[in-house]
C-alpha cells in the first residue's frame, strides 16, 4: 500500500493507505483524531472542514494521498497547549452557537478561515454567504453567525478580549 | 459546601457544561467509538420500491477479500418482528394492520432503501466491495409511491392481508354534533393541503456497534439514539428475544435527532444479532445517502377540511378528514403521529365547541414515516392557522381580530377541548400582543408600500399556537393504545463530600441537558453547577428511562428529579435533626444549608452527606446510610405550550424567490431554567419550520425512486436561507408539574410554517391567491406570478 507523511497538528507522521481513502478517514481512523466528522457523501455539510497547509477543506472530498507533504490541522489541534481555546471556540461557547456538537468542528474551522481571508471585517450578510458550504440543523445559524462576527474583533486585533453575549 | 451564586439557579443563562468537548472535537459520538477486534458491517439495499427477490446468491461475495460473513432474510426469518410501539384501533373497534416489520427483506422489498442483505467484512471498504458482487434478481411489482396510488382499484398489495393497504381508519369526535353545527353555520370555509414530506436530516448519520462477550452472554449495543432504555426493551424483548440483563444499550453523544432517532431500527439488531453470531464487535455507520432512505421520514398527511362560522365570525365546528402515509412499514410510533399528536391538537387555542377528525393511515412504498419535530402538531397547527387565515380572508373579518374572538380566555383554564385534551394554562392574548408590538405588525404598511417601491411583493402572517407535549399520564397513553407507560426516571446521587451525580432517563442530543439538569440541582440542594455532572444515555448506568422526545426532557424528566431532590431534602433534614439533636419538624432546608428554624444552627449538605456515608453518629435505626434517591415521575397530563409567530417576507417578482425578512416569536414554554438554551431551541425549530414552508419536501417519482435523496437534491436551508430569529417567552406556568414547565424543543417547528405561508399568501395578495402549497418554492411562486399576470393581461 503507498504511503503518505504529512504533519497534523504540529505531529509528523507516515501511514500507509489505500489509493481510495479520503484525507478524513485517514484523521479519523488511522490518526484515531475524531473531532473530524463525517456528515455527509456529497461534499454538502461541511462537518469534515479542516485547514490543509492554511486554507479549510471539506476532507471527505479529498484523498489522503493528495495531502503527502502538507501541514493539517484538525479541532483537536485549535486549542493552545496549556487548554486555552482559539477566540473562535471560545465564541462559540459563549454565544451558544452549537447544540448537538456534530457540525461544530467543521463549521469552527470553516469560520476562521473565513474570517482569516478577510481583515477588513465582515458583515452579518457576509458571515452568511461564507458559511454556504456548512450546514447546521440545530442552531438556525443566528449564534453562529453572533458568534464570528464577535471571534473576528478578537482575531484581528480590534478588540483584546471576546465582547460577552447580551443576557 | 460553597454558596451558589444566583446566576446558576432557574433563570440564569449558565454557558453549556458540554461545550467544551464538542468545541475541541473531544465529544463522543458513536462513529468515534471502536473496539478491539470490530469488523463492518454493510447493507445492501433495494434499488425497487416493490419487488419479489427472485434470485439472492451471496456465493461471489463470500469469496471477497475480508469478508467475514454475508446474512440474508433466509437467516432472520426467525427473528422477531421490528415492533411497533403504539397501536391504533379502526372506527369499529377493530386493531389495525400491522404487518412484519423484517430485519432483512423476507423474499419482497417495499421500500427503495429497504434492507436486503447485510455484508460484514474486515473493513468498511470491503464490505461495500463485496455488496456489490451480491447477485439479486428481482421481478419489480407495480409500486404505490402516493396514498391515492396505493388506494386505487386494483393497487398491488404491499403487505399479504392487509386489504387496500389500509392501516387503520380511524375518528375522534361526536360527527351527529358536528354535522349540526354545519347545518346551522352561517358560513363554511373549506380547504385542502398536502402537509409536505420531510426528512430529519440530523447532521450525525446513524450508526451502530454491535458487541457481544460469550463468557457472560452479554450484549452491549452502541447507537445514535434519542432513547437508549426503548431501544433495549423493543429490540430485546421483541426482535432477539435477550433478557435486559444481558442487553446494555448506550447511546453516546448523538448529533441531533428531531425524531428520527427514537425508533428502534432495524440495522441496530443486526449488528447486534451478528456480533452474538460472530463473536465479534460489529460496527455500521449509515452514509448520508443510505439516510435518506432509511431514517423515518415526517409529516406526508392529505387533508380536506372545513370550518362553520357564525355571522360574527365566530367558529361553530371543524371538519377534518386527513389521509396519513405510513411508508412501508409501521416505524416505532408512526400510527400515533396522525390520530393522538394530530387530531386532539386541532382545537388549538380556539374555543370550537365541536371538532369530528377522520383519519386514515395508508401504507405506500416509501421509506416509513414516523414523529419529526413536532409530529403530528405541525401538521395541526399549519391546518388550523391556514385555515383562519382563509376564513378571515373570506368573512371580510381582519386575520388577527378573528383569531381575537375565537381565543379561549385566560379565565377559562382549565380548558376541556372537544378532542380529548384539558388545557391546564395559557394566554394567547399576552402573546398575540407581545408578538405584534415586536415585530411592529401596526407599521407592516408602511413596508409593504417601501417594498413595492423597489418592486418587490412584502407580505406578512402570524400564526397563534399551541401544542401539547410532555406526552403523559402513562394510564391515558395506555388507554390510547401506546405499548410504553411515558413516565421519566431521576436519580439524585449525593457524594461522601457534596458533589452530585444525576442519572436521568432523559437523553440530550443538542437540548443541553448537562446544564439545564445541574442548574435544577444548584437551585434546589445549592450545589455549584460545576459540581453536579449529569449522566444519560447508557443503561448499564441509569436505572431505567423512556429518553427524549415530545419536549418531554424538562417537563417529564426534571420533575423525576425535582421528586428525587425532595427525598433527598426529607432524608437529609433527618440526619440534620439528628446531628443538632432538634426535632425533623423544625428542619429547615435552603439551597444547601440545613437549619433549626428560629436559631443559627446549621449543617451544610455536605456535611450530612458525609454523616449519610460515615454514619459513626447516624439514626442507623431510623434510616439507611446513603445519600441517593430514585423517582420515577408520571406526568397528571400533557403541558401546553403556546405563542405567537409572526414572518414577514418579501418576494422578488422577477424569481419567484421568498426572502424571510424578519421573524418574531413569542412563546409561552412555562418556566423557564436556562434563557439562552430556550432561545436557542426556538431559533433551530423555527429554522426547521421555514425550511418546510420554503424549502424541503421529499420527493418520490411514479416508480416510489426518491429524487430527493442527497443533500444536493433535497433542500435545507443555510446560513443564507434563514433571517435573525428574535425570540421572547412570555410565562403562564404549567399547574401540574412541579417545576411549573411546559416545553420548548419542537414550538419552532410547530408555530413557524404557517406564519411563513400565511406572509408568502399575504404577499401575493394582489394575485388572486388563495392558498400555497409547502414548500413555497422560487418556481412554484414564480409560476403563480406569472399566472396571475397573464390574467390581468386577458
Amino acid at each position: 500500500m503507498p504511503q503518505v507523511t504529512l504533519t497534523v497538528n504540529g505531529k509528523t507522521s507516515t501511514v500507509e493507505v489505500e489509493g481510495r481513502t479520503l484525507l478524513v478517514e485517514l484523521l479519523r481512523e488511522k490518526l484515531r483524531l475524531t473531532g473530524t466528522h463525517v456528515g455527509c457523501d456529497t461534499s454538502q455539510c461541511g462537518a469534515c472542514v479542516v485547514h490543509v497547509d492554511g486554507d479549510s477543506v471539506k476532507s471527505c472530498t479529498m484523498l489522503a494521498l493528495q495531502a503527502d507533504g502538507a501541514t493539517v490541522t484538525t479541532i483537536e489541534g485549535l486549542a493552545k497547549p496549556d487548554g486555552t481555546l482559539h477566540p473562535m471556540q471560545e465564541a462559540f461557547r459563549e454565544y451558544h452557537a452549537l447544540q448537538c456538537g456534530f457540525c461544530t468542528p467543521g463549521m469552527v474551522m470553516s469560520a476562521i478561515d473565513l474570517v482569516q481571508k478577510h481583515p477588513q471585517g465582515l458583515s452579518e450578510k457576509e458571515i452568511r454567504e461564507g458559511l454556504e458550504g456548512n450546514l447546521c440543523r440545530c442552531t438556525g445559524y443566528h449564534n453562529i453567525v453572533k458568534a464570528i462576527a464577535a471571534a473576528q474583533d478578537v482575531m484581528h486585533g480590534r478588540r483584546s478580549e471576546l465582547q460577552p453575549a447580551a443576557e | 459546601m460553597n454558596a451558589v451564586t444566583p446566576f446558576e439557579g432557574i433563570g440564569a443563562s449558565v454557558k453549556r457544561k458540554e461545550d467544551l468537548r464538542f468545541l475541541s472535537g473531544r465529544g463522543q459520538y458513536t462513529d468515534d467509538i471502536n473496539r478491539p477486534g470490530q469488523a463492518y458491517a454493510y447493507i445492501l439495499r433495494s434499488p425497487h420500491a416493490h419487488a419479489r427477490i427472485v434470485v439472492l446468491d451471496t456465493a461471489a461475495a463470500a469469496a471477497m477479500p475480508g469478508v467475514v460473513a454475508i446474512y440474508t432474510g433466509a437467516d432472520t426469518a426467525a427473528l422477531g418482528s421490528i415492533p411497533c410501539g403504539w397501536q391504533i384501533h379502526n372506527k369499529d373497534g377493530s386493531p389495525m394492520a400491522e404487518p412484519r416489520h423484517p430485519m432483512l427483506a423476507e423474499g419482497k422489498v417495499r421500500h427503495v432503501g429497504d434492507q436486503v442483505a447485510v455484508v460484514i467484512a474486515e473493513s468498511r471498504g470491503q464490505a461495500k466491495d463485496a455488496a456489490e458482487a451480491i447477485q439479486v434478481e428481482y421481478e419489480v411489482l407495480p409500486a404505490a409511491a402516493t396514498m391515492a396510488a396505493a388506494q386505487a382499484p386494483g393497487a398491488a398489495a404491499i403487505h399479504d392481508g392487509v386489504a387496500g393497504n389500509l392501516c387503520y381508519d380511524w375518528h375522534i369526535g361526536d360527527k351527529a354534533v358536528n354535522d349540526a353545527a354545519f347545518a346551522a353555520a352561517a358560513k363554511v370555509v373549506e380547504f385542502e393541503t398536502t402537509n409536505n414530506r420531510l426528512i430529519a436530516n440530523a447532521m450525525e448519520p446513524r450508526a451502530a456497534i454491535g458487541e457481544f462477550d460469550s463468557t457472560s452472554g452479554d450484549y452491549t449495543l452502541y447507537t445514535t439514539s434519542q432513547n437508549p432504555h426503548v431501544i433495549r426493551l423493543l429490540m430485546g424483548a421483541f426482535v432477539l428475544q435477550i433478557p435486559e440483563s444481558k442487553l446494555r444499550v448506550v447511546a453516546p453523544d448523538v448529533g441531533g435527532g428531531f425524531g428520527s432517532k427514537i425508533y428502534h431500527y432495524a440495522e441496530e439488531a443486526i449488528v447486534t444479532w451478528a456480533a452474538g453470531k460472530l463473536g465479534r464487535p460489529v460496527k455500521w455507520t449509515c452514509e448520508r445517502t443510505e439516510s435518506f432512505m432509511s431514517d423515518a421520514h415526517g409529516r406526508d398527511h392529505v387533508t380536506k377540511c372545513a370550518l362553520a362560522l357564525d355571522a360574527n365570525g365566530k367558529f361553530l365546528g371543524l371538519r377534518v378528514h386527513t389521509e396519513a402515509n405510513m411508508g412501508a412499514y409501521l416505524s416505532t410510533f408512526a400510527p400515533c403521529v396522525p390520530t393522538y399528536l394530530y387530531a386532539t391538537l386541532l382545537a388549538g387555542v380556539y374555543t370550537t365547541p365541536t371538532i369530528y377528525c377522520e383519519v386514515k393511515a395508508v401504507f405506500t412504498n416509501t421509506v416509513p414515516v414516523d414523529a419529526y419535530r413536532g409530529a403530528g402538531r405541525p401538521e395541526a397547527t399549519y391546518l388550523l392557522e391556514r385555515l383562519v387565515d382563509i376564513a378571515a380572508a373570506e368573512t371580510g373579518i381582519d386575520r388577527v381580530e378573528i383569531r381575537r374572538r375565537n381565543f379561549i380566555p385566560t379565565d377559562a383554564f382549565p380548558y376541556q377541548t372537544p378532542v380529548a385534551l384539558q388545557y391546564d394554562s395559557g394566554d394567547y392574548t399576552a402573546t398575540l400582543d407581545a408578538a405584534l408590538a415586536a415585530s411592529d405588525w401596526a407599521g407592516f404598511e408602511a413596508r409593504r408600500q417601501a417594498a413595492a417601491a423597489k418592486g418587490k411583493l412584502r407580505g406578512i402572517g402570524c400564526s397563534t399556537y399551541l401544542e401539547a407535549c410532555g406526552i403523559a399520564p402513562s394510564a391515558v397513553v395506555g388507554s390510547l393504545g401506546a405499548r410504553a407507560g411515558l413516565y421519566e426516571v431521576g436519580t439524585i446521587r449525593v457524594h461522601p463530600t457534596g458533589s452530585v451525580t444525576v442519572l436521568t432517563g432523559a437523553h440530550s442530543h443538542g437540548q443541553g441537558h448537562e446544564t439545564t439538569f445541574a442548574q435544577l440541582v444548584a437551585d434546589r440542594l445549592g450545589v455549584p453547577v460545576a459540581q453536579v455532572d449529569v449522566v444519560h444515555g447508557d443503561t448499564a448506568k441509569v436505572p431505567f428511562g423512556m429518553g427524549t422526545y415530545g419536549s418531554r426532557s424538562l417537563a417529564v424528566g426534571g420533575s423525576a428529579m425535582v421528586k428525587a431532590m425532595d427525598k433527598i431534602i426529607a432524608k437529609g433534614k433527618k440526619i440534620a435533626a439528628h446531628l443538632m439533636e432538634a426535632s425533623v419538624e423544625d428542619i429547615e432546608f435552603d439551597r444547601g444549608t440545613f437549619r433549626v428554624a428560629g436559631t443559627d444552627r446549621t449543617k451544610a449538605l455536605a456535611e450530612i452527606s458525609l454523616a449519610a456515608y460515615v454514619p459513626h453518629n447516624y439514626p442507623i435505626e431510623e434510616i439507611e446510610p446513603g445519600l441517593e434517591e430514585t423517582a420515577f415521575y408520571d406526568p397528571k397530563n400533557f403541558t401546553y405550550p403556546g405563542g405567537c409567530h409572526i414572518a414577514e417576507v418579501e418576494i422578488d417578482p422577477d424569481t419567484g424567490h421568498v426572502t424571510v425578512m424578519k421573524f418574531t416569536a413569542v412563546d409561552d414554554v412555562g418556566r423557564v431554567i436556562n434563557p439562552m438554551i430556550v432561545e436557542g431551541q426556538v431559533q433551530g425549530g423555527v429554522a426547521q419550520g421555514i425550511g418546510q414552508a420554503l424549502l424541503e419536501a421529499a420527493v418520490y417519482d411514479s416508480d416510489g425512486q426518491l429524487l430527493s435523496g442527497s443533500m444536493m437534491d433535497y433542500c435545507l436551508p443555510r446560513a443564507e436561507d434563514l433571517p435573525p430569529v428574535g425570540v421572547a417567552t412570555h410565562t403562564t406556568l404549567c399547574t401540574h408539574n412541579p417545576l411549573g414547565v411546559k416545553g420548548c424543543g419542537e414550538v419552532g417547528a410547530i408555530g413557524s410554517p404557517p406564519a411563513v405561508m400565511n406572509a408568502v399568501v399575504d404577499a401575493l395578495k394582489g394575485y388572486g391567491v388563495r392558498h400555497v402549497e409547502m414548500p413555497a418554492t422560487p418556481q412554484k411562486i414564480w409560476g403563480i406570478i406569472h399566472a396571475g399576470q397573464r390574467l390581468a393581461a386577458e
